[in-house]
């Protein structure tokens, strides 16, 4: 078997699963899948930054709530409709990670770390000291009637889920194909070795800027779709604990791999989900289960499978 | 002239790495920079390629001043660089490194073919499949000159090439680039002397930043004063 068609069967028939879980989950946990799919898209933004370009940043939440934001404020202010609500998100997104990107891009290695999580408390004090429109900590309800897509009410749990789906579907099928593409392998050479990459010529912050700009752009999509879907628009959106989120996420299903955002994703959310109701000590459970993964599986659970079921695993 | 240097100068806290270097290689040449450890030699290819800032004077390329570009646009100007420290890409194929390096200058189905080309001509086309990371020294250093290559450029600097190849495979590079000659111009620098004597045509020497001396193989081998800097008296 080719590896393409492999990584067709691979990626198509988690999407089919996905699609077909729908019709038969619990109430409960069809809920919390749609929730996953989207959380799972603002990871596989991360990993393009994280897992292929090798940069970490530490202030991603900036961009998923600059899409967050930047949808919401228009429903709240300019009586938007979903639609362009969505694309006032993502043009945020874009705009935010460019000139983020062009500054912090100046730095690397830890210094790029300390700069994306400094501007990140920037942008998160900025819609504290903003709360006149904002609303601050509290945040906003974005209400049903203003949730209502062509007609499609994405209140209701089985558009939500649909809606969710076609978000993650969207991005994991978009970054699948840039990683096999001129432009991936190049952001893979920059992580593999910077150095040689510019000594084949490549324009290398360029390269870094374009990541950063779709990295961020697909974060701020899921932040956009995230406030939309479940009705909410808060400030604890853009605080550091949703930088950190992403970063574990990928770090737990893979970094580098395109299903590993998903898992990992998925596999967290499930973690917590299911320890708070053995103990209200749940975060002890949760740690030493990472602490165990990062001990045994230090490539995260897809980069376990690539590592000794198929090396070629995108 | 198809690359030139003039007042080249570069200085680290006060030392003369590079000093005042007037450097001349013609189009076609196969030219070896030689001189003793510390002499200079990677600063000065450093400096032509734009990965060292120079502290004053000029490199030129086919006519053109090409001083104060930065290393990848002097790269596309069809300027290849091997590093001394081997440094391919070793979590990724050979053929994908190869390839990294050919798609610059050409797309679709040229870049396989290029890159199945450098790497018959190094000899490790039966490799394409393997990590780089896992082949031995010496292949790794191959794949290096594979990479230079697989960029068809006009002017190919390789840094210490044989260093830690085989004598098997030290023959095999000398046969590569008496067989390149002609078709691009090389800049070779080198430790091994019998390498130099056989493989260029003409030999610069590097001795504390400024050159020394240049000549054919012939001149260099009779000339006194690099004997007594650099090949030995005895």
């Amino acid at each position: 078997m080719s590896e393409g068609l492999k990584s067709a069967l691979v990626h198509g028939g988690l999407l089919v699963v996905l699609f077909g879980l729908q019709f038969v989950l619990p109430a409960y946990h069809h809920g919390n899948l749609a929730r996953i799919m989207v959380l799972a898209s603002y990871a596989i933004g991360f990993n393009v930054l994280f897992g292929y370009t090798g940069l970490l940043s530490l202030g991603h939440a900036l961009f998923f709530a600059a899409g967050m934001y930047g949808m919401g404020l228009s429903v709240e202010h300019l009586g938007a409709a979903p639609a362009p609500a969505l694309l006032a998100g993502v043009v945020a997104g874009l705009l935010v990670s460019g000139v983020i990107g062009v500054l912090a891009l100046r730095t690397s290695g830890v210094a790029f770390m300390i700069v994306t999580l400094m501007f990140a408390q920037a942008g998160y004090l900025t819609v504290l000291y903003a709360g006149a429109y904002t609303r601050g900590d509290e945040g906003f309800v974005v209400q049903q009637a203003q949730r209502v897509m062509m007609g499609v009410d994405l209140s209701d749990p089985s558009h939500r889920y649909f809606a969710g789906f076609t978000l993650f579907a969207i991005c994991l099928i978009a970054t699948l194909w840039l990683v096999r593409s001129p432009f991936g392998k190049v952001l893979i050479a920059i992580r593999e070795n910077e150095d040689r990459a510019t000594m084949l010529g490549y324009d290398v912050f360029a390269r870094k800027l374009a990541a950063v700009m779709i990295s961020g752009t697909i974060s701020a999509m899921a932040g956009a779709v995230y406030g939309l879907l479940f009705g909410y628009v808060g400030a604890s959106f853009a605080s550091v604990q949703y930088s950190i989120f992403p970063l574990l996420w990928v770090l737990l299903g893979g970094a580098g791999t395109i299903v590993g955002p998903f898992i990992g994703t998925l596999f967290m959310f499930y973690l917590i989900d299911l320890s708070s109701q053995v103990t209200t000590a749940y975060m002890l459970i949760a740690g030493i289960v990472l602490v165990a993964l990062t001990l045994f599986a230090p490539q995260g659970l897809a980069g376990m499978l690539r590592k000794r079921i198929w090396r070629g695993l995108p | 002239m198809l690359l030139s240097t003039r007042g080249l100068s570069k200085q680290f806290a006060g030392l003369h790495a590079v000093e005042n270097v007037d450097f001349d290689l013609p189009e076609g040449q196969v030219h070896a920079l030689i001189g003793p450890n510390g002499a200079g030699k990677t600063t000065f290819v450093g400096l032509l390629c734009g990965r060292i800032a120079p502290t004053s004077g000029s490199v030129w390329f086919d006519g053109r001043d090409i001083s104060h570009l930065p290393a990848h646009k002097r790269i596309n100007l069809g300027i290849a660089y091997t590093f001394q420290i081997t440094s391919v890409f070793a979590n990724l194929s050979v053929a994908e490194n190869v390839e990294l390096a050919a798609r610059r200058g050409m797309r679709g189905r040229a870049v396989q073919r290029a890159s199945q080309q450098a790497l018959a001509q190094v000899g490790l086309a039966d490799r394409q499949e393997q990590n780089a990371g896992y082949l031995s020294y010496g292949h790794q250093r191959l794949l290096e000159i594979a990479m230079g290559l697989a960029q068809q450029p006009r002017l190919l600097i390789l840094d210490e090439p044989t260093q830690g190849l085989a004598d098997r495979e030290v023959e095999g590079f000398i046969e590569l680039v008496r067989g390149l000659a002609g078709a691009m111009t090389i800049l070779l620098i080198e430790h091994n002397m019998p390498v130099v004597m056989r493989a260029a045509e003409q030999i610069t020497v590097l001795n504390s930043g400024r050159i020394l001396a240049q000549g054919s193989p012939g001149d260099i081998r009779a000339d006194r004063a690099v004997q007594s800097a650099y090949l030995g008296t005895g």
